[in-house]
């Protein structure tokens, strides 16, 4: 069982902040930034009371269901038509969904 | 002026239209007539679907007109919150990332309303992605409530909700993950039913956080509330959380329940209640010694971690969950400059189309799954998830029927009076998510007035009420609020709109 670190402050740096978001896919400007980081670091101050409860020996629990989720048959069945679906796709070179280049320069890792 | 009130309860619309003394045509241009005059006040559609709802009264008028037979909705008109899927039409979630979202399928719960003969009136407006407790977070404008028009209706299921109060329609889906049901159901002086985790289906329905989402009902009488549970519940293979079990809704609705014991949780008798909420906890207590309940004293003694476990758990599942908004597959795509890489397309498809309160949350759920965080918040939140539902099954095991409290410690607070404190506006939810964590049924009724003056408006505001019972319990939870329906009249007055 891991106890919660010590040492970790709940309100955010700015630096934290920005790491947040590139981890989320997500690009504040510098004045959003410091905005979330103000009410990001309240959130979490509010929500460090938990710290004070003892939790030893109590089960997470992940959903409300004790039983595992029941698992549907293994066998063929109508699905959407590939039609519907890439009329969804923002831009297109049929039969493919364009986006930017992946690897090499430009590559989205 | 039309003589046809489109708000009639659904068991009144259905025995006329079956017996021809109204058509389900007349029913549903009734209601896309009332959600027409209304939209400019009160903003509680995102689209009216007139075609298809006529399509669908006419399909109706036609069953009945060769003597077959119809469902129990037959000619009822009804409104769907916009993050349920509609094989037509947008389905927008509020947000401008699907703005333009058509889904290529129909949600369960809606497709059974359908089947059952009702006339889907159009989609309604909600916080964005259904996160918040205002109405205010949607990229198409707030929600207002039709009781006085300077305030909020409550959220996630605004529209929902103002509809079914205005009188739109008699009764509307909505979608509650932290009492998105139950608080609008409250400050909008009308019936909601968040119901057992997993017996309603979420096939179809837009994924917040997918442990705490259920869809349910929101009604102006206690029999239209069973009555649409009855028809949108069910098993349903196309979701693997889908409970197995059956709740009868509608039996022995109005047969008081024997020996009826009350908990109400000391916890519940906040000083954070306002005056007018802590008196109508008290009258309603009143109200069911007056019935012969027994009343007892119950400690819900981690109701003040609900808001803490709740604000990691939700915005840990939605950042999950919202991950697949990215301007791929479908929805917004951000326009890039030249040499602009993947990553740039993600980041400013989700800058853009995200509003501010669903980046929070998003940057909130990101950061307590981070490496090095997880432990000290996500492990520790399910853990404290865990003493929460302990606390109700202690409750429940006294003996208690139900838990009696209110739906939020407030009235209707103005439009922007919270926008600035996202804090502010979570502990609006303080008696509701401890519900959807335990996974437990929770009934909003209307429970009195509260008269209120800001910036010297005076205004006499609905009060709710909240009924939670043990996991499947609905039909018990539903009896109660009959009870207590047959000696007050609060769910009688109407708004003056």
């Amino acid at each position: 069982m891991s106890t919660p670190p010590t040492n970790t402050p709940a309100a955010l740096s700015i630096e934290a902040v920005r790491k947040v978001a590139k981890l989320a896919r997500l690009s504040p400007t510098p004045e959003k930034a410091q905005r979330y980081q103000g009410q990001l670091s309240s959130i979490l101050t509010y929500i460090d009371r938990l710290r004070s409860l003892d939790l030893k020996g109590v089960e997470p629990m992940a959903s409300p269901l004790d039983a595992t989720s029941n698992l549907g048959a293994d066998r063929p069945g109508p699905t959407l038509p590939t039609s519907v679906l890439m009329d969804m796709a923002p831009q297109k070179h049929e039969p493919f969904i364009r986006v930017p280049k992946v690897l090499g320069d430009g590559g989205g890792a | 002026m039309s003589t046809i009130d489109p708000g009639a309860p659904i068991l009144d619309t259905r025995e006329r239209v079956t017996a021809r003394k109204v058509s389900a045509a007349e029913m549903a241009r009734a209601a896309l007539d009332r959600a027409q005059a209304l939209q400019k006040t009160l903003n509680a559609f995102v689209d009216l679907f007139p075609d298809q709802a006529m399509e669908q009264a006419r399909a109706v008028d036609a069953r009945i007109a060769r003597g077959e037979p119809v469902g129990a909705l037959a000619g009822v008109p009804v409104a769907i919150k916009d993050n349920m899927s509609l094989a037509y039409g947008r389905t927008t979630c509020c947000s401008r990332i699907l703005e333009n979202y058509r889904a290529p399928y129909t949600a369960t719960a809606v497709q059974k309303l359908i089947d059952a003969g009702a006339i889907i009136v159009g989609k309604t407006t909600m916080d964005e992605f259904a996160m918040g407790s205002s109405g205010e977070h949607s990229c198409f404008g707030p929600t207002r409530n039709p009781w006085d028009l300077s305030r909020v209706p409550g959220g996630s299921s605004s529209g929902s909700t103002a509809a079914v109060a205005a009188g739109i329609v008699p009764a509307s889906l909505g979608s509650d993950t932290g009492g998105s049901i139950r608080q609008p159901a409250g400050l909008c002086g009308i019936y909601g039913l968040k119901p057992t985790y997993g017996l309603v289906s979420r096939y179809g329905l837009v994924a917040f956080a997918s442990s705490l989402d259920q869809i349910g009902p929101l009604t102006r009488t206690v029999d239209d509330l069973a009555a649409m549970l009855s028809v949108i519940m069910g098993h349903d293979d196309m979701d693997s959380t889908s409970a197995t079990a059956h709740v009868d809704a509608m039996r022995d609705l109005h047969t008081p329940v024997d020996g009826l014991t009350l908990g109400v949780p000391r916890q519940a008798r906040s000083t954070a209640n306002t005056p007018g909420v802590a008196a109508a906890l008290e009258a309603g207590i009143k109200t069911f010694r007056d019935l012969g309940a027994r009343i007892i004293d119950i400690d819900l003694p981690h109701i003040d971690h609900g808001i803490a476990a709740y604000y990691i758990i939700a915005p840990a599942e939605a950042s999950s969950n919202l991950a697949r908004f990215d301007g791929v597959r479908y929805g917004r795509r951000a326009q890039l400059g030249p040499g602009e890489d993947l990553m740039a397309l993600y980041c400013k498809s989700r800058s853009e189309g995200f509003g501010p309160e669903v980046q929070r949350r998003i940057m909130l759920g990101t950061h307590v799954l981070s490496s090095g965080y997880f432990d000290a918040y996500y492990l520790t939140a399910l853990k404290v998830r865990r003493l929460i539902k302990n606390d109700y099954d202690a409750a429940f095991k006294q003996g208690c029927h139900a838990i009696l409290m209110p739906s939020s410690p407030s009235p209707a607070f103005t439009l922007g009076s919270k926008t600035s404190d996202p804090l502010a506006m979570y502990l609006e939810d303080v008696y509701t998510v401890g519900v959807n964590l335990a996974g437990l049924p929770g009934l909003t009724m209307p429970g009195g007035f509260e008269k209120v003056t800001d910036n010297g408006r005076a205004a006499e505001l609905p009060v709710g009420l909240q009924l939670v019972g043990p996991a499947l319990g609905e039909n018990t939870l539903l009896r109660i609020a009959a009870m207590f329906a047959d000696r007050t009249t609060w769910h009688t007055r109407r708004p003056a709109i």
